[in-house]
């Protein structure tokens, strides 16, 4: 009710609502926690739907310690890039309540597929932080088996893994793996950049059309690099959902529960068989896009500081210290932890052996090919013509 | 044995209906595979036997149809992907070219795309544009793909059989304007002890010179040969089949026989398989050849309307032609 209404009072509320539509200043968001570190127990999100956790304190302190210690990782990487040990970082920083809120709202069945920046939703599978480092040091190209860890290769080409999901997950209903409580989901991140490509598009098409047990989780970093969102779309991205047929909801990307709610919501109606949905969580690239990009040639410092005053971590513990969750002794533990952790990546980073000049040859095919072959062995002997070689 | 005669098609449609049958893996997708059985009716009658899981229609987007298929590789399938008409690949080439090729390099062997790619190609069937192009090249040049092209009833049955029993990648290129060419066919072989999936053949023996082709150009070239030997000329043809990894041992061996050699193939001859063939041929018989290798190939045009395509693709006349320049060499 408006000021000046007829019948209106000019008190002011005293307590803030527990449960409410939206975020305060942008009804569509839907946030569990404030920046300012409020909890609201209920959200009501566009399509009616109710999002609330119910977490002990002891999962409260492991979301903070996740957050902490994938910034902590994080940092580390650019410093090595910085130190000339990895050809090249892209920084989660700003992004890791989306990450780890929807990392951490995978049952252990499901599956991921990340772009280049998921190193958080990583971390939270329980995978070795090591593991997509030498993609980035320049040793391999991923090396890892995507079914034994229930996530796939980093994928650089733009939204080309939003199919890849579409299809995994296709498998998985054709498999029978749906419409039971423990039937198997699939996610697919991507970012705002990637909103644009036909890629993505096709594989909004082929979920909404094949009922694919599968969640779009976009990452609206607000840059796609230098562009800004609207150089993308003239829509808020979540709204695409409904020309596809399936629900969409924005979410406040630097609140982790939030995250955490609407994603295993989202993952939850795909595993029981009710097909995809697509997420858009709300965030902020503080960072440069990579190690190799320089943000002030196409942002102002002011955007910048608005942003970090939404800052995940900082919200996360503020509420766990209002709500006495948490005390000094246990935030200095993170730090201590996420030091010790970081000091042990980079020592395996500056372990991590070239491989060897002939290992290019490996791999191509499966069944192998006689050119390769040829090609390896002439290689070989010219490399072993060389006087005084190793090879 | 049971040899029955069937058109190339139908052979690879037997061919297809064979693999549903010996791997519950095996999905076929496609845009018009299921009722229609395919533009061509490569897949006639699949979908009504093996149901709509399995051979799937799917929306008109080609790079939709080989990324999803990508990601059922990874769940474990064994994608049989349509392209409806060679011209229509492109959209799908970057899922083709940086995905399905590259997966099994970048995780260092842990992760195989066993996915087929069937793209009907080639012109001469009076198509409108688009319809009639010749993209072998593209994917040869692509390293992790592997490229196949069958020319009779036989190796239609045989090869789709062993590219979709493969782990690697394979585009599986099928001669449109043959699909009606009809032929013997042993239905009841054995895969295993077929003629490999990689290899070259010699489709007709000779002695004078070697013609090289593939696919559609396989029956143009045997024409040639017969003409020739009206003339007293014993062409030797050889089927090359496999276009990546070519396998040219028969080829080096049959050229330091004969000294002569020319490629043929409808894609236009720049940069083309022909060159690379006469570069290897070259470095292996330099001191065999009596001439230069030669080529007759597409223009580099774009493929013409369908009232000039008779005097675009390579024909009997064309083949003989080249032949009688390397002998007034």
């Amino acid at each position: 009710m408006a000021k000046g209404d007829p019948g209106s009072t000019t008190r002011s509320r005293r307590a803030a609502p527990r449960s409410r539509k939206g975020a305060v200043g942008d009804p569509e968001l839907v946030q569990l926690l404030t920046p300012d570190g409020e909890r609201v127990d209920s959200v009501t999100g566009p399509d009616g739907t109710v999002y609330r956790v119910d977490f002990t304190d002891e999962e409260y302190r492991g979301l903070y310690r996740d957050l902490v210690l994938v910034r902590k990782l994080d940092a580390e990487a650019t410093a090595l890039q910085r130190q000339g040990e990895l050809g090249i970082w892209a920084s989660l920083l700003g992004q890791e309540a989306a990450q780890v809120g929807s990392g951490r709202a995978l049952r252990p069945q499901d599956m991921a597929f990340p772009t280049y920046r998921e190193h958080g939703v990583l971390y939270c599978r329980g995978i070795d932080p090591i593991m997509p480092l030498g993609l980035f040091r320049g040793v391999d190209q991923g090396g890892w088996d995507p079914n034994e860890f229930k996530f796939n290769m980093y994928t650089i080409v733009i939204g080309a893994q939003t199919l890849h999901a579409t299809g995994y997950a296709m498998g998985v209903a054709m498999d029978g793996r749906t419409g039971t409580d423990d039937g198997e989901a699939v996610i697919a991140y991507f970012g705002d950049g990637a909103s644009s490509q036909g890629d993505v598009n096709e594989a909004f098409v082929w979920a909404g059309v094949f009922n694919a047990p599968l969640v779009f989780f976009c990452q609206n970093n607000q840059y796609a690099i230098s562009e800004p969102l609207e150089r993308q779309t003239r829509i808020p991205l979540y709204q695409r959902a409904a020309g596809f047929g399936f629900p969409g909801v924005r979410v406040d990307g630097n609140d982790v529960l939030a995250s955490y709610a609407v994603t295993r919501h989202a993952l939850d109606n795909a595993r029981h068989g009710q097909g995809p949905s697509l997420i858009e969580a709300y965030t902020y690239r503080m960072g440069a896009h990579t190690t190799s990009d320089d943000p002030t040639r196409y942002r102002i410092a002011s955007e910048v500081e608005a942003w970090q005053a939404k800052d995940p971590i900082a919200r996360m513990k503020a509420f766990l210290e209002k709500q006495k969750i948490a005390d000094a002794d246990f935030f200095a533990e993170v730090d201590e932890q996420a030091k010790r952790e970081s000091v042990h990546l980079r020592e395996r980073v500056l372990a991590m052996p070239d491989p060897e000049p002939t290992s290019l040859f490996d791999h191509v095919y499966p069944h192998g090919s006689p050119l390769l072959d040829q090609q390896r062995e002439q290689f070989s002997r010219y490399l072993e013509s060389f006087e005084g070689s190793a090879h | 044995m049971a040899t029955e005669t069937l058109t190339i098609g139908k052979a690879l449609n037997v061919g297809l209906r064979r693999a549903l049958e010996n791997d519950p893996k095996v999905v076929i997708m496609g845009e018009d595979v299921g009722k229609l059985g395919g533009v061509f009716r490569i897949t006639d009658g699949l979908q009504k036997d093996f149901g709509d899981q399995r051979v799937i229609d799917t929306p008109l987007a080609e790079s939709g149809i080989i990324g999803t298929a990508v990601g059922l590789a990874i769940r474990g399938y064994r994608p049989v992907c349509e392209i409806q008409f060679d011209g229509f690949v492109y959209p799908a080439y970057d899922q083709i070219v940086s995905q399905v090729a590259k997966m099994h390099y970048r995780s260092r062997g842990k992760l195989r795309i066993p996915m087929v790619i069937r793209i009907p190609f080639g012109g001469g069937i009076g198509a409108v544009e688009h319809h009639s192009e010749s993209p072998e090249a593209y994917f040869s040049h692509t390293a992790g793909l592997k490229v196949v092209s069958c020319a009779n009833p036989q190796d239609a049955y045989v090869m789709i059989q062993q590219a979709i029993a493969s782990d690697d990648p394979v585009v599986f290129l099928e001669p449109k304007r043959r699909y009606w060419e009809k032929g013997p066919v042993d239905v009841d072989a054995p895969l295993a002890d077929a003629y490999p999936l990689h290899a070259a053949r010699v489709a007709r023996p000779g002695t004078d010179a070697t013609l090289l082709a593939y696919g559609p150009m396989v029956r143009t070239c045997l024409d040639a040969a017969t003409a020739a030997a009206e003339d007293g000329r014993e062409l030797e043809v050889i089927d090359l089949r496999t276009l990546s990894p070519l396998d040219l041992g028969v080829v080096y061996e049959s050229v330091r026989r004969t000294g002569r050699a020319v490629v043929v193939h409808e894609a236009p001859s720049n940069v083309g398989l022909g060159a690379e063939i006469a570069a290897r041929i070259t470095e292996e018989c330099f001191y065999s050849l009596e001439a230069p290798v030669l080529r007759v190939t597409g223009f580099d045009t774009p493929y013409p309307a369908a009232r000039v395509e008779e005097e675009y693709l390579p024909d009997l006349d064309r083949v003989l032609d080249a032949v009688d320049r390397t002998f007034g060499w």
